[in-house]
């Protein structure tokens, strides 16, 4: 599978303290990747080195097959809108659009000027004025008419009314279904990324957890719940994330590839949103092996990319 | 045309309700053969999921032969589900209570027939799964 972005230990610091460390992930082409984690966990400073606003003290990072900050040829291949949706309050939206035909080296105007008409804005209502959601719908089209291969987004609805978000998602995913180009956004949402997303990357204390298409992901995971037993005897290909016991009672959150076939477990599918808060709460264990165990990983806690 | 609605607390797969919908649809008459279904973009546009989505619910349907694409124009109803065959379904009927009688007398209780029942349709339907 070709990648969009694939970094090897990149980090950032700022003084003594590191945003991101040791950060190693690729992003495959041509899906909608959602990128989760707590607060802290280096997402929105990955995406600023991606975008090349912000250079790694530690490590590399290769967008596109390039370096970010390789230089304007670089920057006209990646969109970017940033957390908060920033456009310039005092320029009016046609103004906004004939700056994006300016400073970008290709610009699609008609695509620009056909969506501010669907979304109904006045081209000259000034930015400043704009409702979030028509904000965070403005900065969307500047970032698309440039035509990307790669758009990034930062928590793009975080801020957001549910109708708006609803209405901004769906501005996306009729831009993904135009095809062409490939998207990275972070969310804490998990509801959206799982509608939105086929791919799921979970990020927390610089690594990545998990990574894999979000139907794999779901096909792989199971809320196991029967008598109380010592979950080492389980099956070898069972791995436990999560692990609850009472005196009589055990409930776990298993990752496996094959049929759980023991009949004392009642077996239940699990939401991504189970999913995701099981990784984000279990920090890994050593000897927790890699999605699909049977190729080589050199960090266990790292999930295979396929 | 058909309009796709999405059970978010369903818990099934996305693409899979759209296949059910569309079998539902098959099944009830809305949709016959030669109707159109609804383009990626135009779903998309509606519920805001992704069109990867759209396009793995209808190659499963194309795969099952209920519809086909056609390049430019869109995807199109070209059959209909088959219907169970009830001399079929009353023949298992048969053969499970027989079996559920027996296990009855060894001493199973109706939840763990359950139990047996979901093992062996995880058993048999895991195959080539994830």
């Amino acid at each position: 599978m070709t990648q969009v972005i694939s970094t090897h230990e990149v980090g950032k610091r700022y003084g003594h303290k590191w945003a991101l460390r040791d950060c190693t992930l690729s992003v495959p082409e041509g899906k909608v990747v959602g990128l989760v984690g707590p607060n802290g966990a280096g997402k929105s400073t990955l995406l600023h080195l991606a975008v090349g606003l912000l250079t790694p003290s530690a490590g590399t990072i290769d967008v596109l097959g390039a370096s970010p900050t390789e230089g304007s040829k670089q920057l006209s291949k990646v969109g970017f809108v940033a957390q908060d949706a920033p456009v310039y309050a005092g320029l009016s939206v046609a103004q906004h659009l004939r700056m994006g035909a300016y400073l970008n080296a290709t610009w699609d105007h008609r695509f620009a000027e056909s969506r501010v008409g669907q979304l109904d804005l006045d081209p000259r209502q000034r930015a400043g004025s704009l409702s979030g959601g028509q904000r965070a719908q403005l900065a969307l089209t500047i970032a698309v008419a440039k035509r990307p291969e790669l758009l990034i987004l930062d928590e793009p609805v975080a801020s957001m009314d549910p109708l708006a978000r609803r209405e901004f998602l769906q501005s996306l995913m009729e831009i993904v279904a135009h095809g062409g180009v490939s998207v990275l956004l972070s969310s804490h949402l998990i509801g959206d990324l799982e509608r939105v997303c086929d791919y799921l990357i979970i990020l927390a204390r610089s690594r990545v957890q998990l990574a894999g298409e979000v139907t794999d992901l779901l096909a792989t995971h199971w809320r196991l719940s029967g008598p109380r037993r010592d979950p080492s005897s389980l099956a070898a290909d069972q791995v436990v994330i999560e692990e609850s016991h009472t005196d009589k009672q055990t409930t776990l959150l298993v990752r496996t590839e094959q049929a759980v076939l023991d009949p004392t477990w009642t077996i239940k599918p699990v939401t991504l949103d189970d999913l995701v808060l099981a990784y984000l709460s279990n920090p890994p264990r050593p000897e927790r092996p890699a999605l699909g165990a049977g190729q080589s990983s050199r960090r266990p806690d790292l999930g295979v990319v396929r | 045309m058909i309009e796709f609605q999405l059970d978010e607390g369903s818990g099934v797969a996305t693409y899979l309700q759209l296949v059910q919908q569309v079998h539902q649809a098959l099944r009830v008459g809305i949709l016959e053969p030669g109707d159109q279904l609804p383009t990626a973009q135009q779903v998309v546009a509606k519920l805001a999921i992704n069109p990867n989505t759209v396009f793995k619910a209808y190659r499963d349907l194309e795969r099952e032969g209920l519809v086909r694409a056609r390049p430019g124009q869109g995807t199109f109803v070209v059959g209909t589900p088959p219907r169970n065959d009830p001399t079929a379904q009353a023949r298992f009927l048969g053969s499970m209570t027989a079996w559920v009688s027996e296990a009855r007398s060894a001493g199973l209780d109706p939840d763990d027939m359950e139990a047996i029942y979901r093992t062996a349709i995880r058993n048999c339907f895991s195959v080539g799964v994830a």
